[in-house]
């Protein structure tokens, strides 16, 4: 798998994240080899083996829907960066 | 003889006397950090204050009931959340991160009685085999300061290789707590997936994640394990079984024991005084009445490839909360909201950080999700049943826990691909969630191998007691580096 400075400026958006020209470079050559890497699974036949997302058979975990405590408002904002109100803040979404 | 090469129950036994006191652990501690720290860089954060203080407390309530791991000096690794103290998973992201919970694993060890002593380095979020991924300063060997750690758990093995600390706590998700403790010299257990609550361990891969004790030996690897093992339900992955009594099934007795030895493990890319090693301890086990057969894991030479899909895909879906808002650094002066989150992750995470966001990012998107993901998963799943039908005839599987001793410094970073297959043997036990330990085995050129024991999942009493028969016939545990 031959991976392009395009495909990485692509990634790197849905990942949100930026790079500068050389490191995009750096990028796309060792994502190429890692993935070149990875077409080994290739090799394998798995059209009838079901995948494994979780190893132990855990399904859904339930519990009673009982009232608890909760963090308070003035705890949940100690890490804040940014803060107002009692809220945290960012910088406005729409202009 | 040092403090802390003192047995636990001898330790307790004196404690109960009158003889030693919480203080003079915790002073034993901070003393050798001073002394040794300035070498091989384990922590990150130290707890001076808090812990004397509660060390101070436990001597005062003298005679209230005492916790299995009463007294005893801990670290942690900082992927660990403790309340109040620092956790930065060895991130600048985090570098003023200060929790306000506490992880279960960490509140189990306070109520056991240790005292955590501090934060300990690591490979920045556990991504790496080197430690040479923190982002504040790499953990150096103490057998040889030129030398890595190993990673991503380095700074929990090397400190507790150095004396600082009694025992540490480390997470394993591909091999991050065998692997530095095969480098470094000491014993580290990866428990069964869901053995432990991940309650409060910073998310890398969930699949595969595990918190695990590294020790001085196998007897306060069971201890430790004692103390944190259980069904949390705070932890919906937690397993709901119940715990053995690990301590008491340390009996030496490994007659009839059948022990399998996969031949990928010990074939190509394993160093010959690795395998020399391994050798030699199944002599040791042959001596004791077990019993050993070649067998194959045949589809062990897919599990670094299937690992790097998968574990990058889920660490690029876990780390996508670091965005700058709720905790964590701030880029300055972003054009707007995207720009703040692409800002604060682009300037806070690391290069290897990045590198698995962007390959995990690739492997999830839309048309490379069936070639990439799901494959890796259905690749998982053949994995698994090469141990499943390994443990139809086998009680144990024994290996090296890496290919080789620990590399030096630098020698590696600049080719991740090189740095990942130092995971070959470490990796294929983690996809299939089983537990193994690795425990010291001998010496290749003045630096620890490693012998790695696997067991069948939740049969972390065989993989102990298998380890411990080794260590009552063997000194390699009772090496200690010069500092």
């Amino acid at each position: 798998m031959n991976i392009t400075i395009r495909d990485v400026e692509h990634v790197a958006g849905l990942a949100r994240l930026e790079f500068t020209e050389s490191e995009k470079g750096q990028f796309a050559q060792q994502l190429s080899a890692i993935l070149a890497y990875a077409d080994k699974l290739g090799e394998l036949d798995t059209t009838d083996v079901e995948p494994t997302s979780h190893v132990l058979p855990v399904t859904n975990v339930m519990r009673e829907d009982q009232v608890r405590g909760s963090v308070s408002n003035e705890t949940a904002l100690l890490n804040a960066p940014d803060e107002e109100d009692g809220q945290f803040k960012v910088p406005a979404v729409l202009e | 003889m040092a403090l802390f090469d003192k047995r636990l129950q001898d330790v307790h036994n004196e404690l109960a006397a009158g003889k030693l006191s919480a203080a003079e652990l915790t002073d034993a501690s901070f003393k050798r950090i001073a002394e040794t720290d300035g070498k091989i860089g384990a922590f990150l954060t130290l707890n001076e204050e808090s812990a004397r203080a509660r060390a101070a407390g436990l001597d005062r309530d003298a005679g209230a009931e005492k916790g299995l791991l009463h007294a005893l000096p801990a670290g942690i690794k900082d992927n660990i959340v403790t309340k109040g103290l620092r956790t930065t998973c060895a991130s600048q992201f985090l570098s003023n991160y200060n929790p306000i919970y506490d992880s279960t694993a960490a509140s189990k060890l306070r109520d056991a009685g240790a005292v955590t002593i501090g934060k300990l380095n690591m490979d920045e979020f556990a991504m790496g085999g080197s430690n040479e991924n923190s982002s504040f300063h790499p953990v150096r060997n103490p057998w040889n300061t030129d030398y890595v750690p190993g990673g991503s758990s380095g700074g929990s093995a090397a400190s507790v290789a150095a004396g600082q600390v009694y025992f540490a706590l480390g997470s394993d998700t591909g091999g991050s707590i065998r692997q530095p403790a095969s480098y470094c010299g000491v014993v580290g257990l990866k428990p069964t997936y869901g053995l432990v609550s991940r309650f409060g361990l910073v998310a890398f891969a969930s699949s595969l994640d595990a918190i695990g004790p590294l020790t001085k030996n196998v007897e306060d690897s069971a201890y430790v394990l004692q103390a944190i093992a259980g069904h949390d339900g705070m932890d919906s992955t937690s397993a709901n079984v119940a715990i053995p009594d690990y301590v008491s099934a340390l009996t030496g007795d490994v007659k009839g024991l059948r022990i399998g030895v996969p031949k990928e493990y010990m074939g190509q890319g394993i160093d010959p005084k690795v395998k020399e090693a391994v050798l030699a301890a199944l002599k040791v086990y042959e001596g004791l009445g077990a019993t050993w057969e070649e067998v194959s894991l045949p589809h062990t030479e897919y599990a670094v490839a299937t690992y790097y899909l998968l574990a990058s895909s889920e660490a690029s879906s876990n780390l996508a909360r670091f965005d700058g808002v709720r905790y964590g650094v701030r880029a300055d002066n972003p054009d707007n909201l995207i720009d703040l989150y692409r800002k604060s992750r682009s300037q806070g995470f690391g290069d290897e950080v990045k590198r698995r966001i962007m390959l995990g990012t690739y492997a999830l998107s839309s048309g490379y999700y069936d070639a990439y993901y799901l494959k890796a998963q259905k690749v998982r799943t053949l994995i698994k049943r090469d141990f499943d039908q390994a443990f139809e005839n086998f009680d144990l599987l024994l290996g090296p826990t890496a290919p080789t001793p620990a590399f030096r410094i630098g020698e590696q970073i600049g080719d991740p691909l090189t740095m990942y297959l130092n995971d070959i043997v470490t990796i294929p036990v983690s996809l299939a969630g089983v537990p193994a330990i690795s425990v010291p085995c001998g010496f290749a050129d003045g630096l620890p191998v490693g012998l790695q024991l696997i067991g069948k999942a939740f049969d972390e009493a065989t993989v102990l007691r298998a380890a411990h028969a080794f260590e009552q016939h063997t000194d390699h545990h009772k090496a200690r580096p010069q500092l």
